[in-house]
Parts: C-alpha cells; sequence; structure tokens
C-alpha cells in the first residue's frame, strides 16, 4: 500500500476503502464468516438454506451476466438439469449424495455445453432469445421424461442422514442441513475466487466492456464465451442439486422461463459484477416477498416497484452501489 | 411503614402477574397449530380465500365447543402461490419455525405432492384438499397422508356412471398433464362398463387459451358427449370456444369437475347446460341435516352467502382433523392418525371415513347442472341432479393401487 | 380419424385465425423494438391492460365498439406515460435496462389490476352482432374470428399507409435507421420515440380487446401470450413489420396444423422454429442484420 496507490478522497471514506480492500483479499473466508452466522440472524433455518441456494444460483448467472456481459434468458435450464439430475440418481437409482451432486453438475454444464455451441455464434438480444428457445425445449423434453413425474414434479428425493467421515450429520434437522449446504456453497465461493483472480477473469470482464478490443488483443471470444457459459451453468446446477436435496422434490417450474427471469431480478437487486451481490440480492429478494407476503397478498407489486426503483436509480444494485459509495467516497 | 404498605400490595399483583403471563405461556405453547398453506395469489385466489374462510369457521367452532380441556386451536395461513417448491418452503417454515403439528392444504396435484414429501418425512399429519390419484398410491401415500379431496378416479365413475348410456359416442378434450389423463383414463373405465364408444381424444397443452385448433378435429368425430378434462380457466374457456363454435348444439357438454368459481367467471350463459361432478352444493341441505348445519354456521358468518365446494373441503378436513384430535385426547401424531383412521364422521354431507390402505376419504359425489341464467342469490349457480352415494366401489382396489392386502 | 380436405382447409383457416392475433402482438414489438432499440418486456402486460379497459368500457358504455374503439388509445396514453417517465431516462445505458425496467413494469401492472378488478377471471360476452358462425362453404366458422382477421388487415393498412405515405412515417423510418442523423436534422427524435411506444402498446391493447370474447380476460392472460409476441418477433426479425405478419401467420399455421399431426409437439413448435430460424439467420426472417445489441 505505497502512496501511489493512495487516491484523493476524504480521510474518514479513504479509511473504509482501505478496510474494505483488506477485507477484498481476503474475501472466501468474510463470505464463509457470514454464511456460518446467517441462520441465527433468519427467523427459520430453511429461508436462510433458500438465500444460499438462490444466491448460488444468482452467482452462477452473474458469472456469464455481470462479470462476461451476455444476457441469458434461459439459465433455469442448468438449475433444472442440475436439481433432475441429482433428484433422479437420488429418489430413483439409490444413489449416494456424493456422486449424485458432482453428476448433476456435470449433466448441467454439458447441457450448456450444448446450448452454448448453438448460441453463442447470436449477440445481443438473440443471444438472450435463442436460450430462452432453448431452455424452453429442455422443459419440454423433461416434462415428458417419465422419470421427471411431469406436472406433478419429482418426490421422494429423500436425503435424510448423511455420513461423512465418521461424522453424521440428520439432515431433517434443519440447521444440520444449512451447515451440509454451506460446505458446497462455501467451495463453489472459493472455487469462483479463483477464476475471477486468474487471467480468465480478466478476459471474461475485457469482453464484456469491450468486445472487439478483446479480440483484437488476440483473445479467442467465442472460445471464452463458451466457457464462460459453461461454468456459470456449473455454479447453476449445483444450486439445482443441493434445491433437490433441501425440498425433497424438484418442481416442473424450475425450468420454467419464470425462473430464468426470477434470477435475472435477484442479480440485478444484488449487483452485477460483484462477487457477493447476488447473495444480497436473494436475500433482499426472499426477504421481501417473505415480509411483502406476510402482510399483503399484492406483495408482488411491491416487489416488481422495488425492482422498477433499483432500475432506475440503483443499477448497480444494494451490493454493487454500497461498494461504489465505499470506493469513491461518495 | 410506607414500604410495607406497598409491599402487601405490590406482591399479591405481582404473583397474580406472574401466574397470569404463565398460564398465558403455557396455553400457548400448548395451542393446537394447523398449516394451511393455500395459493391465495395467483389464478386461484379465490378458491384459496374461501378455504380459508372455511378453515376458519371450523377452528371458531372446535374453540367455542371448548377446545380440548381449553387447549385452543389455531389457524397458521401461508401463501404457497401455487407453487410446489413455494409449498414445501411453507411448509418447513411451518414446521419448523412455528411448530405446526398439522398441514392442511395445496390446492394444485403439484403441491399437494410436494408438501406430503415434506411432512410424511418428518412424520407430520397432512390432509390434502385437492383432488390428485397419485397421492393415494405408493410411493407418495404414507402412514400420515389423508386425503379428504375427490380423487379423478372416483369423480369419473360417479359422473360416468351417471350420463354414459350404451351405444353412445364420446369424446375427449383432455388437458395435457396428470389431472386430464387420470380423468380420461377413468371415463374410459366407465364407458367399457356401460358399453359406451370412445370416438377420440384431443390433448390441448395445460394453459393453452385458444382452443380452436382443437375443435374442429373433435367436431369431425361426432360424438354424442363432449368430455373437457381440463379445470379452471382451461374448462372456462374451452367450454365457452366450443359453444363459440356451435358444439353445443350438436353434442352434450360433460366435465368431471363444474366448479363454482369457473362457473361464475364463465357466466350462464356459457355453461348452461353443462353437466359434472362436485364434492359438495349448498343444495345438499335439504336432504342432508350435517349440510343444513354447516351451510347455516357459514351463512352466520358470511354475509348470507353459501360456502363453495373447494372451501367445503377445507371446512371438513380441519373439522375431521380437531375431532380426531379430540378423541386421541392430545396431538401427538400416531394416536391422532390413528384417530382419524377408525372412526367414520360427517362433517358437512353426510357419511365419511377413511379407507385403511391409502387413507382416501370415502364419500359421495354430487352430479350438477348448471343453471341457464343468473338467480337472484349470487351462489344459486346449479341444479342438484344427483347424488352417488358415499361407496368404496367407487375407489380404486387397494390392490390396483399397489398395497399388499 | 379421417383427415378430409374440409378438416385440413378449416384447421388452416383457423392457423390463419389465431395467426391474426400473433401479428398483431408483434407488430406492436417490432416497431418499439425497430424504432426505440427496447424489449418491451411489459407487452403482454399492455395487452391485458387493454383487455380489462375493454371490460370496464363496455360495462360503462354498455357497448362493445365503444369498448373496441377507445380502450387502444386509454392504453397508448398509458403507455406514453411509461416511457417518458421510467423508459426515457434509461436511453444511452445499454439494451439491457430498459429491458429490465419492463420486465418489473409487468409484475406492478398485473398486480395492479388484481387489486382493481379482482383475481378471478370476468367473463366478457361476444358482441351480439358477431355470434355465431358463417358459412364459409368447407364448413361453418365463427363470425367473431372472421372479424378478427378483418380487423387486423384494416390495422395493417392503416399502419402501413401510416409508415409509408406519411411525413411521420418518413420519420419513423429514417430514425430507425439512423437516429442520430435524424436528431441532426432538427427532429425531435424523443417526441417520435414517445409516440411510436404509444402505438405499439395501443396495438397490444387492441389485440387484448379483440381477444377478450375469445377467452375471457384474467389478470394472468398477458404472461402467456408475451412468449408467443417475442417468438413470433424475433422470427420475423425485430424491426421489421413485414416479419411480423409472415411470421405470425407462419406459426399460427404451423401450430394449428401440428395438432392434427404431433398433438404433443404443437407448443414447442414455435420454439424449435425460432431456434433453427436463429441459428440459420440470426437477424429473423426480414430483420436487418445490422440492427443488434
Amino acid at each position: 500500500m505505497s502512496s501511489a496507490l493512495k487516491r484523493t478522497v476524504p480521510a474518514s471514506a479513504h479509511k473504509m476503502d482501505r478496510w474494505l480492500q483488506q477485507v477484498g483479499l481476503h474475501r472466501v473466508a468474510a463470505t464463509v464468516l457470514i454464511f456460518a452466522c446467517l441462520p441465527w440472524v433468519m427467523p427459520y433455518p430453511s429461508l436462510a438454506i433458500n438465500i444460499l441456494i438462490y444466491g448460488l444460483y444468482a452467482v452462477g448467472f452473474n458469472l456469464l451476466f455481470g462479470y462476461t456481459g451476455l444476457l441469458s434468458f434461459g439459465h433455469a435450464a442448468f438449475l433444472g438439469v442440475g436439481a433432475y439430475t441429482a433428484g433422479i440418481l437420488i429418489a430413483q437409482h439409490g444413489a449416494s449424495w456424493w456422486w449424485a451432486i458432482p453428476a448433476a453438475v456435470a449433466m448441467a454444464a454439458l447441457v450448456a455445453l450444448a446450448m452454448g455451441l448453438l448460441a453463442i455464434r447470436t449477440r445481443g438480444i438473440y443471444f438472450a432469445m435463442v436460450t430462452l428457445a432453448l431452455s424452453q425445449c429442455v422443459y419440454f423434453i423433461v416434462y415428458q421424461l417419465p422419470a421427471s413425474g411431469g406436472e406433478n414434479g419429482l418426490r421422494g428425493v429423500n436425503l435424510a442422514e448423511v455420513s461423512v467421515a465418521g461424522l453424521k450429520l440428520n439432515l431433517l434437522d434443519p440447521m444440520q442441513k444449512y451447515y451440509f449446504v454451506v460446505v458446497f456453497v462455501a467451495a463453489a465461493m472459493f472455487v469462483l475466487s479463483r477464476i475471477l483472480a486468474s487471467p480468465f477473469g480478466g478476459v471474461i470482464e475485457a469482453v464484456r466492456e469491450n468486445e472487439s478490443r478483446a479480440r483484437a488483443c488476440g483473445f479467442d471470444i467465442e472460445r471464452t464465451k463458451l466457457l464462460a457459459f459453461v461454468l456459470s451453468a456449473a455454479f447453476c446446477g449445483l444450486a439445482g442439486a443441493l434445491n433437490a436435496i433441501h425440498l425433497s422434490s424438484v418442481p416442473i417450474e424450475t425450468l420454467h422461463y419464470s425462473t430464468s427471469g426470477m434470477v435475472v431480478m435477484l442479480c440485478l437487486l444484488g449487483g452485477m459484477g460483484t462477487y457477493f451481490g447476488p447473495f444480497v440480492g436473494a436475500a433482499l429478494f426472499l426477504g421481501v416477498q417473505d415480509l411483502a407476503s406476510a402482510y399483503t397478498e399484492n406483495w408482488q407489486l411491491y416487489v416488481g416497484a422495488l425492482f422498477v426503483l433499483f432500475v432506475l436509480f440503483f443499477p448497480k444494485g444494494v451490493w454493487g452501489s454500497f461498494l461504489e459509495r465505499i470506493r469513491h467516497g461518495r | 411503614m410506607k414500604s410495607a404498605k406497598l409491599a402487601s400490595t405490590l406482591l399479591p399483583r405481582a404473583v397474580s402477574a406472574v401466574a397470569l403471563a404463565s398460564a398465558a405461556v403455557l396455553s400457548h405453547a400448548q395451542t393446537i397449530k394447523i398449516g394451511l398453506p393455500v395459493p391465495l395469489t395467483g389464478p386461484y385466489g379465490a378458491e384459496a380465500k374461501d378455504q380459508v374462510r372455511n378453515a376458519e369457521l371450523a377452528v371458531k367452532q372446535f374453540n367455542d365447543a371448548g377446545g380440548l380441556h381449553g387447549r385452543k386451536a389455531e389457524l397458521l395461513v401461508r401463501d404457497d402461490k401455487l407453487n410446489p417448491g413455494e409449498a414445501a418452503t411453507r411448509t418447513l417454515e411451518l414446521i419448523e419455525k412455528d411448530g405446526a403439528q398439522f398441514i392442511v392444504g395445496g390446492l394444485s396435484a403439484a403441491t399437494q405432492l410436494s408438501i406430503n414429501n415434506v411432512t410424511r418425512q418428518r412424520k407430520v399429519i397432512y390432509v390434502s384438499i385437492s383432488q390428485s390419484d397419485v397421492i393415494n398410491e405408493p410411493p407418495d401415500a404414507s402412514p400420515y397422508t389423508f386425503h379428504e379431496a375427490l380423487n379423478p378416479y372416483m369423480t369419473t365413475q360417479a359422473v360416468g356412471r351417471h350420463v354414459f348410456k350404451k351405444g353412445m359416442k364420446i369424446a375427449f378434450l383432455t388437458a395435457d398433464y396428470a389431472y386430464g389423463h387420470e380423468m380420461t383414463r377413468g371415463f374410459t373405465r366407465v364407458a367399457r362398463d356401460v358399453g359406451a364408444e370412445v370416438v377420440g381424444e384431443v390433448k390441448h397443452p395445460l394453459g393453452a387459451q385458444d382452443y380452436s385448433t382443437f375443435l374442429p378435429r373433435l367436431k369431425a368425430l361426432n360424438p354424442d358427449v363432449l368430455v373437457f378434462n381440463n379445470f379452471g380457466a382451461d374448462n372456462r374457456i374451452a367450454i365457452k370456444q366450443a359453444g363459440d363454435f356451435g358444439m353445443k348444439k350438436a353434442m352434450k357438454f360433460v366435465t368431471p369437475i363444474l366448479t363454482y368459481t369457473a362457473r361464475v367467471a364463465g357466466g350462464a350463459g356459457v355453461y348452461e347446460g353443462v353437466v359434472g361432478g362436485t364434492q359438495y352444493y349448498w343444495e345438499l341441505q335439504d336432504n342432508t341435516p350435517s349440510a343444513k348445519a354447516f351451510n347455516a354456521a357459514f351463512q352466520a358468518a358470511n354475509g348470507g352467502r353459501y360456502p363453495s365446494d373447494y372451501g367445503a373441503m377445507a371446512y371438513s378436513a380441519v373439522k375431521s382433523l380437531l375431532a380426531a384430535v379430540r378423541t386421541a385426547g392430545g396431538t401427538e401424531t400416531d394416536k391422532v392418525a390413528q384417530a382419524l383412521r377408525s372412526a367414520p364422521y360427517d362433517s358437512y354431507k353426510g357419511r365419511q371415513f377413511y379407507r385403511a390402505c391409502d387413507q382416501q376419504s370415502v364419500q359421495s359425489v354430487l352430479l350438477v347442472e348448471s343453471n341457464a341464467k343468473d338467480a337472484a342469490h349470487p351462489d344459486d349457480v346449479f341444479k342438484l341432479l344427483h347424488v352417488e352415494p358415499a361407496s368404496e366401489s367407487l375407489l380404486r382396489s387397494c390392490q390396483e393401487l399397489g398395497f399388499k392386502g | 380419424m379421417n383427415l378430409t380436405v374440409d378438416l385440413l382447409a378449416l384447421q388452416l383457416f383457423t392457423g390463419v385465425a389465431l395467426g391474426a392475433i400473433y401479428v398483431l402482438l408483434a407488430v406492436g414489438l417490432s416497431l418499439i423494438f425497430g424504432m426505440l432499440t427496447v424489449v418491451n418486456f411489459a407487452h403482454g402486460a399492455f395487452f391485458m391492460l387493454g383487455a380489462y379497459a375493454g371490460v370496464w368500457l363496455a360495462d360503462r358504455t354498455g357497448s362493445f365498439w365503444w369498448a373496441l374503439l377507445l380502450a387502444p388509445p386509454l392504453v397508448a396514453a398509458l403507455g406514453m406515460l411509461c416511457e417518458r417517465w421510467l423508459i426515457r431516462p434509461l436511453y444511452g445505458r445499454g439494451i439491457d435496462y430498459p429491458l429490465l425496467l419492463t420486465f418489473g413494469l409487468a409484475y406492478m401492472m398485473v398486480e395492479a389490476v388484481r387489486m382493481v378488478f379482482g383475481k378471478a377471471a370476468l367473463p366478457f360476452d361476444t358482441p351480439e352482432a358477431l355470434q355465431g358462425a358463417t358459412s364459409l362453404g368447407f364448413t361453418d366458422f365463427p363470425t367473431y374470428r372472421l372479424f378478427v382477421i378483418a380487423v387486423v388487415v384494416a390495422l395493417l393498412l392503416a399502419l402501413w399507409l401510416l409508415i409509408e405515405k406519411t411525413p411521420f412515417g418518413l420519420i419513423v423510418r429514417a430514425g430507425a435507421r439512423d437516429p442520430v442523423i435524424v436528431r441532426v436534422l432538427g427532429v425531435d427524435v424523443s417526441r417520435v420515440w414517445l409516440v411510436v411506444f404509444g402505438v405499439g402498446t395501443g396495438i397490444a391493447a387492441l389485440a387484448g380487446v379483440l381477444s377478450a370474447p375469445l377467452q375471457g380476460v384474467s389478470p394472468e392472460m398477458g404472461t402467456s401470450v408475451l412468449t408467443v409476441a417475442f417468438v413470433v418477433t424475433v422470427v420475423g426479425g425485430m424491426g421489421s413489420l413485414m416479419g411480423a405478419v409472415v411470421a405470425g401467420l407462419l406459426i399460427g399455421i404451423v401450430e394449428s396444423m401440428a395438432v392434427l399431426f404431433f398433438p404433443e409437439a404443437a407448443k414447442v413448435s414455435m420454439f424449435v422454429i425460432m431456434a433453427a430460424v436463429l441459428l440459420l439467420r440470426p437477424q429473423g426472417l426480414f430483420g436487418r442484420a445490422g440492427l443488434l445489441a
């Protein structure tokens, strides 16, 4: 921290900024700490689990939209494929969680590879539309599969007990289930941190900022986009698998385009292109929904209005605006 | 002197305050909590609200009668937004945070199955108040799962036996999901038993808003009876458009479940002459004392309105559940489940009982026809044609469902 | 089942009638995108609002015809308010922001309608003069659906005249090609955009009023229709009116014929078409290659 790096800002903001930079250096640890404390501040543990799962879903989407700049309207496909893969393996084939979950991640990544190969050649709004169309095809295919239960959803993903290295966890106990989920989400955040810190992390942001310039610098843009797409899907697949275990079932709505729309909202509310923003967005969205539905049936009005306000005045989302404030002392 | 006086007045007050407070805490801790996840938001909001009103009536009647040795019942209403994932989350919330001992609810097949999956694992009693054939079968069925509502099979047997005659030609317009398929399956069986001929079926995607592409094909089949195997908005729109295509003149419109809300939303003209099944219509009070009492109680609390079909189910589910709690003397799951299984009950429409193997409530099925014109009273929309009595013959056999013995 | 020529012809005609509504929706959406480069995710909500405005007006005036005439301008006015105060601040921030805003706006509009009109669906009777069926030679066809086709044709004609033959239309065409130059030439582009947004949402509202006698009205009626609108617009090419017409009819007919041959796939057929078109010709059938994000 040489004086050359110091900016000319008011002293108090400067201190916060420096503190924040320190935290940023240890962002994984900070995130894990927050996760560890979360269930104690939430009214019930299942809400905390939902925040983690939807946060992870938004993290996956954020990697593609916030960091790489590609808006996809088909991410529900990856959440759903992950959920159904893990669900079918556990419920109908008696698979154990330690390979059902990685299988779900792999399956989501594979579907993304197939979709990506077709979609990457389109740009902008057309990319969004192609991803929407392809995810609707995935919805249709899964709906027709007898194993998925169709409209009734997939039930019986009953993972009641988990043994790891002699330690027995009872997943019917909400707190134990929460910490089981935390392990996976924390691991995912660690991987994300490594990706963002790597040269690849720099390239995807370059693609977002100025694609032609990045291409001129010699980067293989198509391959970068495809890789970002697949990695993004892997995170969503993990979120899906965890959701299947959490609810013991997989509803067909997981694959519906409204779930794709939901993750866009989560990301925007939290802050696109930020590390922790998606969880803030998930907490905000789920919290407001929970709170509003307790008082009124018309909660969609307030959630919609909140969203509109954010788009107009806080496009960087809650977390993004907060970081911006700290960094620039405004 | 002053302090002694103070102490002598304060102390007894303090003691009684503490006693009152602890009594309140104790009685609250002993409250009988029934969770009610229903889709307050979404297309079935009206049905859901009616279910809440009816469930509240049942709870009130229980509490007014003294509860369980002073223990009161409490209804915890939650919005499941007609989304199975949300329903599961609400159920988890009700069990983990609110300490609900029983769950009643679920309006779509998917939500009730998802709720059931959560309650089953945690050995919490769940009484389902919505149609589904699947919840009676393994692996979804469980000792803690009770199905108060009719199931598609029962409905089709009752409606089919009344409407189908030997030699008739039957066609189906079926919504392409579990509910639709279950209805078709049931009706096909009745048709075969009676000697009627199924001439064809056209499936439509769930949620279709335009049926013009499906109707010509059905018209070409020339059936005597056209059965609309769909529900809610699908039912309303399909019947309306089929009428627009002039098909009502050539064939009889029949639907397995004729709901009050669909009829009101569609209007008298659209539904005129349509025949369907339902599990409750207030006109039943002419011959059934429990219906009369139920209607009177509901009217007293709801400004002269009659209870609707879906609402009445919620009333019955909560009422019979609380009666079982009284029989069992407490909220212990296995005792209450045993009490529910062992005794018949008559909440609102006559004798009902839970069959042993699948815990389906054996009950009567009503046949109604929609009135041609709107009447003075807003709830006077149907004409009660026939009551198919409660009988196990309306259900699929235990063996067929996959239960041993 | 006999696949007679009569049945095929009837099914084809039904597809055309279905396509007519699709065309209306796509035209509005395409107009807004072509001119403003705004992806209007609230288009389905404006459709629904038009239907409800129709219900309200028919209730007040006792006549379907007044509802048909007055509902679109009413909703168009609301659309213009939205453009002026909600969408205009977002120009220049990138294509995603208006999209996201209209997305949230749709939620609000649907819920507002629920609060005012109730959650349950409301009936809407076909006007007396248009009830019943007309003989087309090979079959009887609902008169009202013929009326819808006629209205759509009339509207398309009027729109074509507006865009090709009037000074306003000239500005619209120029602005779609190059908004900067148009501004340099002294034209107040933002006023033009305001009107275009109004026209686009007004057409959606018209589609809503026309749909009301077919299926009744419900707060959710806009959400399912939105996907179709997008698919048709994208297949036709965003910004192209000819594309909207061709794609709307194509998709309506394919969906209708698919019911005869592959009923399970009928609903997904439009997505398969969309995916295929986009992969072979990313700008849509009639879209201009440069008009991308």
